[in-house]
Formats: C-alpha cells, sequence, structure tokens
C-alpha cells in the first residue's frame, strides 16, 4: 500500500534526533490519535541549517517527518512556511488517502516550530 | 529466500494438504448441483451430508441442527438479526458484550436503528464477561444474548457454559460467535446450552468464504436469504460444494489430535511471550494469562505504534497483526483493547501474534532475536519515550 519511497523513509529516515538549545520547537498531535510530531530547528540568517525530528506514529507519520524536514532544510524561513502537505505526499510519490493526514501534520509541525521561533524572536526583540 | 514467518493465523489459516486434496474432485468431476435429482446431484448431495456430519459431530449437535453459510460473518448477521426478528413479539432486548467482532456489534447497532434494544456488557481487564452481569441484564423483554467463545484480538475465552446456563435458566436464546474457537477449543453445543453458534472454516485450515451456523433444534430464527430450498428452506442458494467439503474435513482434522496440537502450540506461545516480556521493558500483555487460545499472543508496546511495528517485522518477513488505529482505517485503535482499559496511546502499540500449525521454535526464536532491534528503533524515534526516559525537554 506504501510507496517504495514512503518505505525508504520509514526505514532510513533522515534528520531522526534532536538538536540542543534549538531555536525553536514545535509539537502537534496526540497519543490519542496516534500520531505525533515533534520537530527542532536550528535558524542563522533567517535560514534552516539544521532540523530533527521525532515521531510517534505510523509508517506514514515517520516518512512524512522525514520527508519534510528533507523538504525544508537549507531553506529560509519563507521559504519553509510555503511547505504544503501535498508537496510532503507528492515528494514520497504519493500517499494512501487515509494517511493523508499524516502529511498534513508534518506541514504543521514544521509551520508550529517556525511559530515557536517567531516568537521567541520576539521576546527577544522587546 | 528471505526467511517468512507467518504468525496472522487469526486472520487466516493456509488450507491444509488433506482438505486441499479432498476438495478438488468437487470443482471439476463431482460438480453436480446437491439439488439435483440426477447422478451428478446425489454424489454431490452426498458430500455435503458428510460434512454436516463431521461438522454436527464436532460440536455435539445434530446434523439438522447444522446450516451451511458463506462464514463466519453470515452466520453472525444470520443469527442475530434472525433471531431478533422470529421474536420480536416476546421483547426487543438483547444483551451482548463491548468486545464483539465487528460482524456483531454493527449487527446489533443496525437492529437499535430497527427499534431493538441493546445492552453492551463491559469486560475486566483481561477481557472477560462476568456471567453475574449477564443475569442482571435480563430483562423480561430480552429475547438473545451473543457472547462471544474467544476473543479475536486478545484471545480471551469466556466463561460461554455459564453464560449458556443462565440464558436457558430465564428462557433466553444464547448465540456464541464461536469463529475463532471451533477448531481450537473442544466445543458441546448441548452440554454449553448453546442454541446458535457461528463457525468459519478459515479459520481452522478450511477454505476461506464458507461457515456454518448451528441453530439448536426448536429455536425460532427467520431465514436471511430467501430464495431456494437449500438448507431446509433456512438458507436459499446453491451449495458452495468445494467449501462445505473442505469445511467437512477440516473440522474433522481440528479435533483429531486437538489436545496434542494446542499444547505444543501454547508452549510455543508461552516461550514467545516469556522471550518478548524479558527482552523488552515496557510491555505488556493483553488478555487473560490462561484462559486464552493456545496460539494467541497478544502485546502491547510503549512509546511506539503498531503499523509502523507491523511494517518493520514485514520487511524481516514477520507477518502479524496490530489493533492500532493505522490498521484498523479508523482514527481510534481496537474497541477491544479500549475496553480492557488501555488507554488510547498503549492500545496503539499493541502487537497481535498468533501461531498456528507450521510455526516452529525457529520461528520463535526468529521473532525474539528481530523484535527487540525494532522496537528499540522506532522507540529511539518516539518523543514519547525521549520524555519517558526525562531527556532535556526542550521547549
Ligand atoms: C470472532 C470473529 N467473528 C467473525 C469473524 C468473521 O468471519 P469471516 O471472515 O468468515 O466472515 C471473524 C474473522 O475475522 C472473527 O474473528
Ligand atoms: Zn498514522
Amino acid at each position: 500500500m506504501y510507496s517504495e519511497k514512503v518505505m525508504d523513509h520509514f526505514m532510513n529516515p533522515r534528520n531522526v534526533g534532536e538538536i540542543e538549545n534549538p531555536d525553536g520547537v514545535g509539537q502537534v498531535g496526540n497519543a490519542r490519535c496516534g500520531d505525533i510530531m515533534k520537530i527542532y530547528l536550528k535558524i542563522e540568517d533567517n535560514r534552516i541549517v539544521d532540523i530533527k525530528f521525532k515521531t510517534f506514529g505510523c509508517g506514514a507519520a515517520i516518512a512524512t517527518s522525514s520527508m519534510a524536514t528533507e523538504l525544508v532544510k537549507g531553506k529560509t524561513i519563507e521559504e519553509a512556511l510555503a511547505l504544503t502537505n501535498k508537496a510532503v505526499a507528492d515528494a514520497l510519490d504519493g500517499l494512501p488517502p487515509i494517511k493523508m493526514h499524516c502529511s498534513v501534520l508534518a506541514e504543521e509541525a514544521i509551520k508550529a516550530a517556525i511559530e515557536d521561533y517567531r516568537s521567541k524572536q520576539l521576546v527577544k526583540s522587546k | 529466500m528471505e526467511r517468512r514467518v507467518y504468525m496472522d493465523y487469526a486472520a487466516t489459516t493456509y488450507v491444509k494438504q488433506e482438505v486441499m486434496e479432498e476438495m478438488m474432485p468437487y470443482f471439476t468431476e463431482k460438480y453436480g448441483n446437491p439439488s439435483s435429482v440426477h447422478s451428478f446431484g446425489r454424489e454431490a448431495r452426498k458430500a455435503v451430508d458428510l460434512a454436516r456430519e463431521r461438522t454436527a459431530k464436532a460440536l455435539n449437535a445434530s446434523t439438522d441442527e447444522i446450516y451451511f453459510t458463506g462464514g463466519g460473518s453470515e452466520s453472525d448477521n444470520w443469527a442475530i438479526k434472525g433471531a431478533a426478528l422470529a421474536n420480536k413479539q416476546k421483547g426487543n432486548h438483547i444483551i451482548t458484550s463491548s468486545i464483539e467482532h465487528h460482524a456483531v456489534l454493527y449487527t446489533c447497532q443496525y437492529l437499535e436503528k430497527m427499534g431493538f434494544e441493546v445492552t453492551y456488557l463491559p469486560v475486566d481487564q483481561y477481557g472477560l464477561v462476568n456471567p453475574e452481569d449477564v443475569k442482571k441484564a435480563i430483562t423480561d423483554k430480552t429475547i438473545l444474548i451473543s457472547i462471544m467463545f474467544a476473543n479475536n484480538e486478545i484471545g480471551t475465552i469466556q466463561p460461554v457454559k455459564e453464560i449458556g446456563r443462565i440464558a436457558r435458566e430465564h428462557g433466553v436464546y444464547f448465540h456464541t460467535d464461536a469463529v475463532q474457537a471451533v477448531g481450537h477449543v473442544p466445543i458441546d453445543v448441548k452440554d454449553m446450552n448453546i442454541d446458535l453458534l457461528s463457525l468459519s472454516a478459515h479459520k481452522f485450515y478450511g477454505p476461506k468464504g464458507v461457515g456454518a451456523l448451528y441453530v439448536r433444534k426448536g429455536v425460532r430464527i427467520h431465514p436471511y436469504l430467501h430464495g431456494g430450498a437449500q438448507e431446509r428452506n433456512r438458507r436459499a442458494g446453491t451449495e458452495n460444494l468445494p467449501g462445505i467439503v473442505g469445511l467437512g474435513k477440516a473440522i474433522e482434522l481440528a479435533y483429531e489430535n486437538l489436545e496434542e496440537s494446542n499444547s505444543k502450540l501454547a508452549a510455543m506461545r508461552d516461550r514467545l511471550i516469556a522471550g518478548i516480556m524479558e527482552k523488552i521493558d515496557h510491555v505488556r500483555l493483553n488478555g487473560h494469562p490462561v484462559k486464552r487460545l493456545p496460539g494467541n499472543a497478544n502485546l502491547s508496546f510503549e512509546f511506539i505504534e503498531g503499523e509502523a511495528l507491523l511494517l518493520s517485522l514485514d520487511m524481516k518477513g514477520i507477518a502479524a497483526s496490530s489493533g492500532s488505529a493505522c490498521t484498523s482505517g479508523s482514527l481510534d485503535p481496537s474497541h477491544v483493547l479500549l475496553a480492557i482499559g488501555l488507554t488510547h496511546e498503549i492500545a496503539h502499540g499493541s502487537l497481535r501474534l498468533t501461531l498456528g500449525d507450521d510455526n516452529t521454535d525457529e520461528d520463535v526464536d526468529y521473532v525474539l532475536e528481530v523484535l527487540p532491534g525494532i522496537v528499540e528503533r522506532l522507540r529511539n524515534m518516539s518523543p514519547l519515550f525521549a520524555q519517558h526516559k526525562g531527556e532535556k525537554y526542550y521547549v
């Protein structure tokens, strides 16, 4: 039911882990629905220089986390904010319809981490 | 070739060679319609009769109490809808449990929409229905009690005989979904006071898409499929001849060496469970420690999700199953795991390994060798595990 790309990103996920003293952290989902994604960002000059994730969830949840982090790594904040769940799913050669919510979660996780970064910046600049 | 281990026998079994051999002629040579008067028809009729005898014998029923169907789901639907409709003058109340298979649960929900009232009894932490609860739930409107013999997910075997006795004392019909039990545990419909019993051939090394409903003589039940006069006017449709032949052979074989094969299975299963509990932390066994099907192991692994576990096992050639939401096609994990009191989180991390006739000690060794690494890899990816270990929490 999963594409080869999904299986590859599930079996060999990119960017798994945590970042010490990250510039932004986002966590979305909950254990009730079975998927939790947590994204850590390191940002320099408005650019995502490092990104890591930890995910509790199904194969699609892990694969979309991995792909989403790949897609935004090295990008500017603005470019990363333009990421859509569809882009994540497409990059994985598609997802089964019932798994599209996992790609939504991945998009939201990235955005939540950027949101967190921005709010911290705001605090700093005050 | 890569090693392949099948540990999903509760989902379905292979068809035994002896069963296959007995079925084959009924596709190609002895293909008559059992309703036909000519020799081809008589030959086919004889085969159906033999299958019925074998099925009756296995359950301690008589042949005129066995009706062949298109499988477990049909038997469940027929038993419940048929008994409800035939007895609605007497009352409109049905008692069942919260851990039934969907073939029973959704049938009951459908009947609720039709004006019937259904009590869904809770179960304890092991998945056991308390017979006292059954007794207390009976009212003068109760017409049917439907409690499964053994659960398909956690393997728990219900106190069927006690429930049957209570039902009989109160003059209420007792149906049991024995799809997971037939061919795996001894069943005596008379001794257990069972009025209606569902079974399905593909759970005991017979073919898929064929089953039976036992209907005790005198039980009032409407037909489910209307049409021809097959199955003594109670189940229309030309018989699935090869399937019925296969069912008959499979049920006979299953009860031939039951004790021996069960003790072998249970020993393998116990070694599997003990090995997993020993090698992996934060694991719980779901279901009853001893009142369970001999081949069933159901465990929850904290901090990880079941589908990811299944995929990883599949990559290693191991076929298993899970009660996680991601495998059920809904957002909620298995209703059975929630009913025994698991949190959503723990229920999502469940793994069902069901052993059968072809499994060996080497299969158990292989799973024990592969599983700890898989669990560890997934845990290392899980934010819940990090949280649990109390790693610095950077929020
Ligand atoms: C307890 C139980 N009831 C009913 C069924 C449905 O049986 P079938 O697949 O033959 O329709 C199953 C099998 O999945 C089962 O395990
Ligand atoms: Zn999922």
